[in-house]
């Protein structure tokens, strides 16, 4: 069977295959985005704290993915079987990137905005939303970008714990020794990573502020 | 001078005034009073306590020894981010917002205190007029888009639009070109003459000091070791302040000095 032959054929599975890709990448990316900004935000008030949770998250991106999934299947509650494991550990994947991003955006904020800021009498929650947030959005939003392009990369490895997703036509197209079946997987997934990469690109772009 | 000692017109009082960090004591024993309509220059070099000081005047740093009283009321009863609206704050590196307009940036206090925002626009374009920037011009333009002295006159603007009576300054010109830096102070002593706000007013810089104050509060060490009127500063017998006075050097401060000319339109 010709790769397009199999494409045309398999189209509802890999339209339902896509969607429960990209489901699996936004509800990781909605918690670390949940967690991380909030928490890059208070590592920038808290520096004794900085060094502790950028390390914890350092070091959970250094495992590699396959493992980290087989980690948390014997976890309680959290683990097992399936697409929970999958999104917790795609959301752990996500962290690192936003974390960083958001410390060092809001970190890297001009001191003598922020002390003009507080010095004409700004509150701190004006001066986090009228001042620090959108002078470091672009930054935050560059760190939420790698996420994602890592999360559909890592989620085509879910299909290994029987979480769905694109990646269970490769392995399927693994085990059967063909590769119209591995690419109907493969290339949805780059697609998809390519697709979300050009169009955060050009948002990122957009809220750059002006130098 | 003897506004200072009137009760009435007082806008700043600090009484035996220290400031430690870590138990090291950056200010101490701080006595001084500003009154509306005075310009008191605190002098010293680097690392003298000057900006600290200023910025225990907005409690931007809590003061850990004795008393501040802004405008009567001890400082400890306003509410600080109230007590800020009404102070007027001016630094050296400007701190316009970036990602604001001229506009957004002058009407920020305005805009904070719920003023309709017809009299915001209204008192926007007073104060870019008022510190000679075209409005039609400058309005809607980045802060990137400013010069240095551009930018600074934004930054007096923006302290100035919520007419506060008070208005701190920490080396507001240090970082202009001589030419600048000699135009924005003439202007500057004009409106303060016509503004008539207590001002506190930080410099390294002795011409300045000569030029702006009414007072110039010489720091050495932490601690405000003398007010003099600006004559008798020249005249002091002090180390630290002949110091100050040496170093205006071969050009010396009788010839052809930038005070000269603006007591001589005063007069």
């Amino acid at each position: 069977m010709s790769f397009w032959h199999f494409l045309v054929n398999y189209r509802a599975e890999i339209f339902s295959r896509t969607l429960e890709h990209l489901l699996l990448v936004a509800a990781a990316m909605l918690a670390a985005v949940v967690v991380g900004i909030p928490l890059g935000i208070a590592l920038v008030r808290r520096q004794n704290l900085r060094r502790w949770v950028l390390g914890a998250a350092n070091v959970i991106q250094t495992i590699p993915s396959l493992a980290l999934f087989g980690f948390l299947i014997p976890v309680p509650f959290l683990g097992g079987i399936g697409a929970r494991t999958a999104i917790i550990a795609l959301a752990l994947y996500a962290l690192l990137p936003i974390l960083r991003n958001t410390y060092t955006g809001i970190a890297g904020v001009d001191p003598a905005v922020l002390e003009s800021a507080r010095g004409m009498g700004m509150t701190p929650a004006q001066i986090l939303w009228d001042v620090q947030l959108p002078l470091s959005i672009a930054v935050i939003l560059a760190g939420v970008r790698v996420a994602i392009i890592i999360c559909i990369g890592v989620a085509t490895i879910a299909a290994a714990i029987g979480a769905g997703g694109l990646g269970v036509f490769i392995f399927r197209g693994v085990a059967m020794v063909s590769n119209s079946v591995i690419l109907a997987g493969a290339i949805p997934a780059a697609l998809l990573a390519i697709g979300v990469d050009v169009i955060l690109g050009v948002v990122e772009q957009k809220l750059t502020p002006r130098a | 001078m003897n506004s200072a000692s009137n009760a009435d017109g007082l806008a700043v009082e600090l009484r035996n005034v220290g400031y430690s960090l870590d138990n090291r004591q950056i200010v101490g024993g701080v006595n001084f009073r500003v009154a509306h309509g005075e310009t008191l220059v605190l002098l010293g070099r680097s690392g003298a306590g000057k900006t600290t000081t200023l910025k225990l005047i907005n409690r931007l740093l809590q003061p850990s020894s004795g008393e501040i009283f802004i405008e009567g009321r001890p400082q400890l009863e306003w509410d600080p981010i109230r007590l800020r609206r009404r102070i007027g704050y001016v630094i050296q590196d400007v701190g316009l917002f970036p990602h604001w307009t001229v506009e957004q940036n002058v009407g920020m206090v305005p805009r904070l205190e719920s003023w309709p925002e017809p009299r915001v626009r209204q008192r926007v374009r007073e104060m870019l007029e008022l510190v000679g920037l075209d409005v039609a011009k400058f309005a809607g333009r980045n802060p990137s888009e400013l010069s240095g002295g551009q930018r600074q006159r934004v930054g007096v603007a923006r302290a100035l639009a919520a007419d506060p009576p008070i208005l701190l300054m920490d080396e507001p010109f240090g970082a202009l070109d001589p030419v600048t830096r000699a135009e924005l102070q003439r202007e500057f002593c004009e409106l303060a003459r016509r503004l008539q706000k207590a001002i506190v007013f930080v410099t390294h810089d002795l011409r300045e000091a000569l030029l702006i104050g009414t007072r110039i509060g010489l720091f050495a060490d932490g601690r405000l070791i003398g007010v003099y009127q600006p004559d008798e500063f020249l005249h002091s017998s002090d180390a630290e302040a002949r110091a100050f006075v040496d170093s205006l050097g071969a050009e010396g401060w009788d010839r052809g000095s930038p005070k000269i000319s603006a007591r001589g339109r005063k007069a």
